[in-house]
């Protein structure tokens, strides 16, 4: 079987990459195969990539706010695509109640601050599985 | 050094610890830093063996002011209490301002949304999502006039963290002040101008760095005319520590930045002394108490010595570095949120004791959200308990002289020269960004700080030590999806009502100017003036310059 592949993403304008770093390390260490796009990304540039790298998830890390328009926009842009296969993951500085509402339109998981790495590591290994 | 000390040291090894030891081990085997940086049992003369009082410390107010740039330091002022504010339009935080300054605030400093910091303006959709929601929506001066309101521009200092596009705000700051009747070498302030720390941490960048330092040098040489009481330029270590950095890394790769702004200048063809003076720092404040005391201390002293001796600086102005303080976000918990009151003021009290000219302290609930008006009175608070109840501002650096202080600082000062020595020698701190050294050093640092807090080696309260189930809740602010459609709104109406005619000269003289050598803040002044947005001039400016683009990595 081969490996899971992740596009960890930093989608809008925000630069607060400290996160979104250490995540993909840590998956990379747990054995999976992560592609990282770099900052300031479009949501269609987040979708596009995912599509071309054959990805089976996309975890996207937003610190600015700007959280319920970009995750929405990559959900609905993923619809568009017949790839809604891809598991949709995140996390950052994300109130309770936009938690809820991400969930609720698809977000699988969100990670919020304080949040071990194995935690995060735990539920891709169960949550992620190889797309054919 | 007196001799008996060192016997005597060792006879109360022997004699009296050893002893101890054997029967009453101590908790752990090795004591770090939260920089991980190992720490004695005990501190002694022993330790300070070629310590020179007048060498490494002098007094206050003088070279190489490790004990504090004033000679009077607190005793005369306290520092200034500026916290960071801004979110929704410019009306909202216009309200903000009016508050905090009602409440005893003695600065502003503009919190940026991030379309502005990166030059996008609030109707593009890059924007989206994003209006007013870190920061307040400033697109043209139409919103910098709201801004300010009502705010004397002569009574109060600003400081706007803007970096890429810091000229285009520096520059509608100097229209609201002409338009209130207030001459520019009355107006007072910083603008964070630091693009070099933006490459290495904060990552809002605009321009690859060569254009980027010449806007840098172009303010330099503009205000050193024209706004004698601005301070250019905010060499900032916070983002670099909060992007992970150790307390040693931040000081280091902080002041080599600094120097490479000097080197510009001077390149420039400035004299050093024009220029230097405007130069200040921005610090971060994390829960280490006495290594961030050391840094600042040794900052003080390394920035002396080397403006006098390298760059051949002769006014004292040019040697004192001047810094701004804010304590570390990254440090705060989004579980317990009260402990974080008790985090900040333990940093504050850091900054203060390291002899800050001003600081701002972290509100509890900021791992949450932006600021509520509650969290922010209490962060305010905080620093006028330390400044009015707790005595520490009664003499100046009350540390100086501590045995572990003055060799913490001197293992600060030692570890960042070896820093500079290796940037030197990939070529200098541009080359070294390009080549990813600083940001790779800062990622392996946050990721062993994140491997040791997994591991419990080291500890957060709250977090991975003394777990509740049971968060407190803290109310919230929440910005309304109306900011954006009225930001969208307003910016709209700006762009169809003003004149076109001036608006297109300004834009299309501007890039002309940007194609040669000449100094580019007049041409931007009258861009700013003939209300051409922030994403305008920065697209006319990217025409010219190009854009960065980062060695992605992790």
């Amino acid at each position: 079987m081969r490996k899971v592949r992740i596009l960890m993403a930093k989608p809008g304008l925000d630069g607060h990459d400290r996160g979104v770093k250490i995540v993909s390390r840590a998956l990379r260490d747990a054995g999976f195969e992560v592609i990282y796009t770099g900052l300031h990304q479009t949501p269609e540039d987040v979708v596009n990539i995912a599509l071309q790298e054959d990805v089976d998830a996309i975890g996207m890390s937003v610190l600015s706010g700007a959280h319920n328009y970009l995750f929405s926009r990559v959900l609905e842009l993923l619809k568009e695509k017949n790839a809604t296969d891809i598991v949709v993951f995140g996390g950052g500085i994300i109130p309770e109640d936009d938690v809820k509402y991400l969930k609720s339109i698809g977000v699988k998981e969100l990670f919020l601050p304080g949040t071990p790495l194995e935690t995060i590591i735990n539920w891709a290994k169960e949550n992620i599985k190889p797309l054919s | 050094m007196d001799g008996r000390i060192k016997d005597s040291l060792e006879l109360w090894e022997k004699n009296v610890l050893e002893k101890h030891l054997q029967k009453n081990p101590e908790s752990k085997e090795k004591f770090t830093t939260l920089s991980n940086q190992e720490i004695k049992r005990l501190y002694t003369p022993v330790d300070l063996e070629d310590f020179d009082y007048l060498r490494d410390l002098g007094f206050p107010g003088e070279y190489p002011y490790t004990r504090g740039v004033q000679p009077t330091m607190y005793r005369g002022k306290v520092w200034t209490m500026r916290q960071f504010a801004g979110f929704g339009t410019a009306e909202d935080t216009n309200a903000r301002y009016k508050y905090l300054l009602s409440q005893g605030q003695t600065g502003l400093s503009v919190a940026f949304h991030m379309p502005t910091l990166m030059g996008v303006d609030s109707d593009s959709p890059r924007a989206r999502g994003e209006v007013g929601k870190c920061g307040v929506a400033i697109d043209s001066l139409a919103d910098m006039e709201i801004l300010f309101d009502g705010i004397p521009l002569d009574k109060v200092t600003t400081s706007m963290t803007i970096n890429g596009p810091a000229s285009i705000l520096l520059c509608m700051y100097m229209a609201v002040a002409e338009k209130q009747g207030v001459s520019w070498d009355k107006i007072g302030g910083t603008i964070q101008n630091d693009i070099l720390k933006e490459y290495i941490a904060q990552k809002s960048w605009l321009f690859p760095p060569k254009p980027s330092i010449r806007l840098i040098t172009d303010i330099f040489a503009f205000c050193s005319k024209h706004v004698p009481k601005w301070n250019t330029i905010s060499i900032s270590g916070y983002h670099i520590r909060e992007a992970g950095s150790s307390a040693l890394q931040e000081l280091a790769f902080t002041l080599k930045d600094g120097f490479t702004y000097v080197e510009a200048g001077i390149e420039a063809g400035l004299n050093v002394d024009d220029f230097a003076p405007r130069l200040s720092f921005f610090f971060n404040a994390h829960n280490d108490f006495f290594e961030e005391i050391a840094k600042y201390r040794a900052a003080r002293r390394i920035w002396a010595r080397e403006m006098r001796e390298t760059y051949k600086a002769k006014d004292p102005r040019s040697w004192m570095l001047r810094f701004h303080t804010q304590t570390a976000g990254c440090s705060l918990t989004a579980q317990q949120p009260l402990n974080n009151i008790v985090r900040v003021t333990i940093q504050a009290l850091a900054a203060v004791l390291g002899g800050t000219q001003s600081l701002h302290t972290n509100s509890m609930d900021e791992t949450l959200a932006l600021p509520t008006e509650l969290a922010v009175t209490v962060a305010l608070r905080t620093q006028q308990i330390i400044a009015e109840e707790s005595g520490v501002i009664n003499t100046i650096d009350p540390l100086g002289g501590s045995y572990f202080v003055e060799k913490l600082t001197n293992e600060m000062e030692k570890g960042a020269y070896e820093y500079f020595r290796k940037i030197d020698d990939l070529g200098g701190m541009v080359k070294a960004i390009e080549l990813g050294y600083p940001q790779r050093e800062i990622m392996d640092h946050a990721y062993w700080y994140q491997q040791a807090v997994e591991k419990g080696e080291k500890t957060i309260v709250g977090v991975n030590k003394y777990i509740m189930q049971e968060e407190i809740p803290i109310p919230i602010l929440k910005i309304d999806d109306e900011v954006e459609k009225k930001q969208i709104a307003r910016t709209q109406e700006v762009k169809r009502t003003r004149d076109k005619k001036a608006w297109e000269n300004a834009l299309r003289e501007l890039k002309k100017a940007a194609t040669g050598k000449e100094n580019l803040i007049p041409y931007i002044y009258n861009a700013v003036k003939a209300y051409a947005t922030i994403g305008e001039i920065v697209d006319t400016l990217k025409e010219v310059f190009g854009e960065y683009k980062e060695p992605a990595m992790f």
